[in-house]
């Protein structure tokens, strides 16, 4: 009770705050109020919210401003990691979330109304290292789940240097780098591990945010890219595109049919040669496709099917709506200049088939 | 016995050689933080750089105008909080020095200082930004209030407490209302020492980034709305020193180079006005 | 006058707001954290494991990675702070050279820390790099000992300038006497002044301890994040302020996101319990603001 009362009192502490704000902000308020009374179809005055997964946080800072180029409403993206994008949905302080891990069940019955998965991009994690001579190694699953489980210490292990006999091997220690924050690139790369080693899969397991057998932690795609890049004979895994903005060399991994497969767009893309759900909800590592890089995953935006929730505006919904429309459109567009494998034609179809399924107070938003 | 002073002068002239030595270590960190952040801030910052809105990746020329605007607004919303509330609160200190609430106070403004900021903006995101259901400036600047505020109280007691009573019993003497004596007597004579702390609690804050990382956010965009999320400047650093991308390191020195500018200013000003008009009885 | 009487109950107000303020924190802080608390228990604190996934948290390595950071940068610190102290209390008091030292001493205060740990990212960790790959230790760079050099070069100006004030304030006589009976500066530093202001010297140190202790973007970006228990002062690790700093935005369960403000609280605790006995320390010495006036 007594607790209750408190909480309330700092409540009430920040009302105060904003009354004194109120009074010495009277003639902004105005101006505000002005803005409301506009007509609505004047989408420059539009602000969305948006935070989530890294991952694709250069795709979308680039579609982002294209379409406010174009169409003047203003996207805020902030890359926090998958899960904070999750959290932040549920928590309602974003319009939509980013993220490269389906949510869970019981994450989506927290948020207590239904929420979609809108597909934007694929891509592909890579595994990326800092060697003298940049050498291109070629690793097979087993090798990468027993480096990131610390069990394989220096460079020069026999496992290595079986898949690379030509590559000379310094024997220095292994410095593992993984994501210190909730990520869907863990995520993706986790769950990769565990379907290939059944180690991984009781130790760790798969997840945003995993305990980590060994490594260090750095925050972010950019920041494991940023700590391997500073940080000699260190292994770590990224996202396609920061290794290659960086010139920063990466694996070459076996897949599920035996077939040493460089990630590159194509074989990105034809990972995504299986069947795909409905819902788009798929995990795509350790893919069947025979030419298919085996550690990819589409990255989805989430929003909530019904968008008439707190106070929001119609004109916010639909502004939005058409935005995810764009992006999976004419955005497609910025993929491949920026490394990002876009959608195959079959998932962007049901990509468009969900984004026309989003309601505002029970009416569809597009025709 | 010769000897023995011998030893003990050497020993003193060897003590005063390390603690010269030692002394002026410090200035070697100091000396390369200005050196690198002046080398490679300098270096990005034109006008483009203090007018633009960032670039996405990739793409040459991006600003920080977003971020200084930011933190410009961020610092003016927490004063317009801070400031009155310190200041009305400096004054009942030195006016009620005895009180039982003075005591309790002015050690609850000392706890307040000592709390680490990153707990404040957890406090923010509890107080503000869950209720609103939205990332604001104003949550920011909240945070920001409740780190500032301590400073202003206590320069303002401070300040208050070295002027003479007679002063204020001569006011009082003349039928002056005790309100007005506060506002047009005290105040104005102890306005340098109040100043700087505002100054002082400025510069603090116009540096903070740990209380804004969940509260103000970030945004690429400029923006006036304090219903909005907003950028500022240490945020800014932050993001991009964490990047890949060397543009968006230069960018990063650049903005350190306007920031640590803007506390230098701020520090150097207080600092003036302490000096020039300097509470004197 | 009822006027008089609104502005008294305004200042009156004012006041209360303040004490009301500190509460809500502390009980926003403790209401919040329930959750984990009741979940946890003591465990909390004792248990090594942090693993989001399986909702299993327990916040020792980061009390032992806040303590080893806090305690080696002080460390690093007493040598620094008690010779710029002795430099500008007993050698120069006045003086160009003291004037430089002193204005050396107020911009390296005013640095704001996410730029020393952006200035730590980019100049100190390849330098560490450096040397640990000359002494043959794993070359993070980041890690433990990265943050407390940056720690000690933030709190030296804090611990300095509160030592030097206690030991300006050893009255004039005693050492006046001691040189008369032909002591050297050296003795009357370390037979007169030192002792006679040990107790404040050892407030300042603990009032920087809790800075240190709270101190959050610099170490955040130096130490390497690592949730596991440091093995060595080279070690990545994580201190409270860091791993908050990290994961407060994506904790998705709500035990997450309470471990999380336990974790605050906790450091709200400690840094309080530290900053109560270093003030106290020093108002009872009669080091305080006021006494201090008066002997001007």
């Amino acid at each position: 009770m007594i607790i209750k009362t408190f909480q309330k009192s700092g409540i009430l502490f920040s009302l105060f705050f904003l009354l004194m704000l109120s009074c010495g902000q009277q003639t902004q308020e105005t101006k505000k109020e002005g803005v409301i009374q506009k007509p609505k179809t004047d989408a420059s005055q539009i602000s969305l919210m948006g935070a989530g997964a890294t991952f694709p946080h250069p795709l979308y800072s680039k579609m982002f401003d294209e379409y406010h180029n174009q169409f003047k409403v203003k996207i805020n993206y902030q890359a926090i990691g998958s899960g904070g994008g999750i959290k932040q949905l549920i928590e309602k302080t974003v319009d939509f979330g980013g993220t490269d891990a389906p949510m869970k069940e019981e994450d989506i019955k927290k948020a207590g109304a239904e929420i979609v998965h809108i597909p934007i991009c694929m891509g592909a994690v890579v595994l990326t290292y800092n060697l003298e001579g940049n050498p291109e190694l070629k690793l097979s699953p087993e090798v990468i789940a027993d480096i990131f489980l610390g069990k394989i210490k220096k460079w020069d292990d026999k496992k290595i240097k079986e898949l690379n006999p030509s590559v000379k091997l310094p024997s220095k220690e292994i410095v593992v780098v993984h994501r210190s924050d909730g990520s869907g690139t863990t995520y993706i790369f986790s769950d990769y591990l565990a379907k290939i080693s059944e180690e991984w899969k009781s130790k760790v397991g798969a997840g945003t945010s995993l305990k980590w057998p060994c490594g260090l932690g750095a925050k972010g795609n950019p920041g494991v890219a940023g700590l391997i890049k500073q940080t000699p004979n260190s292994i770590g895994y990224v996202e396609l595109i920061y290794a290659l903005s960086n010139n920063m060399t990466y694996a070459i991994v076996k897949n599920k049919a035996g077939k040493d497969i460089k990630p590159t767009m194509e074989s990105v893309t034809k990972s995504a040669n299986i069947t795909i759900p409905e819902d788009t909800k798929v995990s795509l590592t350790n893919t069947e496709a025979e030419e298919g890089y085996p550690i990819s995953g589409l990255t989805w935006l989430i929003v909530y099917k019904e968008q008439k929730y707190g106070n929001r505006d119609k004109a916010v919904a639909t502004e939005m709506t058409k935005m995810f429309l764009w992006m999976i459109k004419d955005g497609q567009k910025y993929c491949e200049p920026l490394h990002y494998a876009p959608l195959s034609e079959e998932t962007a179809k049901k990509a468009e088939k969900i984004i026309t399924s989003l309601t505002y107070n029970g009416e569809k938003i597009l025709p | 016995m010769n000897n023995g002073i011998k030893l003990r002068i050497i020993k003193n002239s060897i003590f005063k050689i390390l603690v010269i030595l030692v002394s002026f270590i410090l200035v070697i960190p100091l000396f390369l933080i200005f050196f690198y952040i002046f080398k490679m801030g300098i270096s990005s910052i034109n006008i483009d750089f203090l007018i633009n809105l960032p670039k996405p990746v990739g793409e040459t020329g991006g600003g920080v105008s977003n971020a200084i605007i930011g933190t410009f607004m961020l610092i003016i919303l927490s004063s317009i909080v801070s400031v009155p509330l310190g200041i009305a609160a400096g004054v009942f200190l030195s006016e009620n020095r005895s009180s039982k609430l003075a005591g309790i106070t002015s050690s609850c403004i000392e706890i307040i200082q000592g709390v680490p900021s990153i707990v404040i903006g957890i406090i923010a995101y509890v107080w503000v930004v869950k209720p609103m259901g939205s990332f604001t400036a104003l949550s920011g600047s909240i945070a920001l209030a409740i780190i500032m505020l301590p400073v202003i109280v206590k320069s303002t007691e401070e300040t208050l407490i070295l002027i003479p009573h007679s002063l204020k019993e001569a006011a009082l003497s003349l039928g002056v209302p005790y309100y007005k004596v506060i506002i047009r007597v005290i105040l104005p004579s102890g306005l340098s020492g109040i100043l700087t702390g505002i100054l002082l609690s400025l510069a603090r804050i116009s540096g903070e980034t740990a209380p804004l990382l969940f509260t103000a956010f970030g945004n690429p965009f400029m923006n006036l709305n304090l219903l909005k999320p907003v950028n500022s400047l240490p945020l800014l650093i932050f993001n991009y020193a964490a990047s890949p991308y060397p543009e968006w390191h230069s960018i990063a020195w650049g903005a350190s180079f306007v920031l640590i500018a803007l506390v230098l200013v701020l520090n150097l000003t207080a600092k003036g006005i302490a000096r020039k008009w300097k509470v004197q009885f | 006058m009822i006027s008089d009487r609104i502005f008294r109950y305004f200042l009156y107000c004012s006041a209360i707001i303040v004490v009301l303020l500190l509460v809500s924190i502390f009980i926003t802080l403790l209401n919040d954290s329930m959750l984990s608390i009741r979940h946890f228990g003591i465990g909390f604190v004792t248990s090594k494991e942090w693993d989001p996934v399986k909702n299993d948290l327990g916040s020792f390595p980061f009390l032992i990675g806040t303590l080893l950071t806090s305690f080696l940068a002080l460390a690093i610190t007493m040598p620094f702070s008690l010779g710029i102290a002795i430099f500008l209390g007993e050698f120069y008091r006045e003086g160009f050279v003291s004037t430089f030292l002193k204005t050396v001493i107020e911009l390296l205060a005013g640095v704001p820390s996410v730029i020393y740990g952006f200035w730590g990212l980019f100049i100190l960790v390849p330098i560490i790099r450096e040397f640990q790959v000359k002494f043959h230790v794993t070359p993070y760079g980041v890690g433990i000992f990265t943050s407390s050099v940056i720690l000690a070069i933030m709190i030296i100006p804090y611990s300095a300038s509160i030592i030097r004030e206690v030991i300006t304030l050893v009255p004039n006589d005693i050492k006046e006497a001691a040189y008369s009976l032909g002591a050297t500066q050296y003795e009357v530093i370390r037979y007169i002044v030192i002792p006679n202001s040990l107790s404040g010297i050892f407030a300042g140190f603990l009032l920087s301890l809790g800075r240190a202790l709270g101190e959050t973007m610099a170490v955040t970006m130096v130490i390497g994040n690592s949730n596991f228990i440091p093995t060595s002062i080279f070690s990545p690790a994580n201190t409270m302020a860091s791993v908050i700093a990290n994961e407060f935005t994506e904790a998705t369960t709500d035990l997450y996101l309470s471990s999380l403000i336990q974790i605050a609280l906790i450091l709200f605790i400690v840094t309080m319990i530290i900053n109560m006995i270093g003030k106290f320390v020093i108002r009872k010495l009669g080091y305080s603001d006021k006494s201090k006036k008066k002997m001007k």
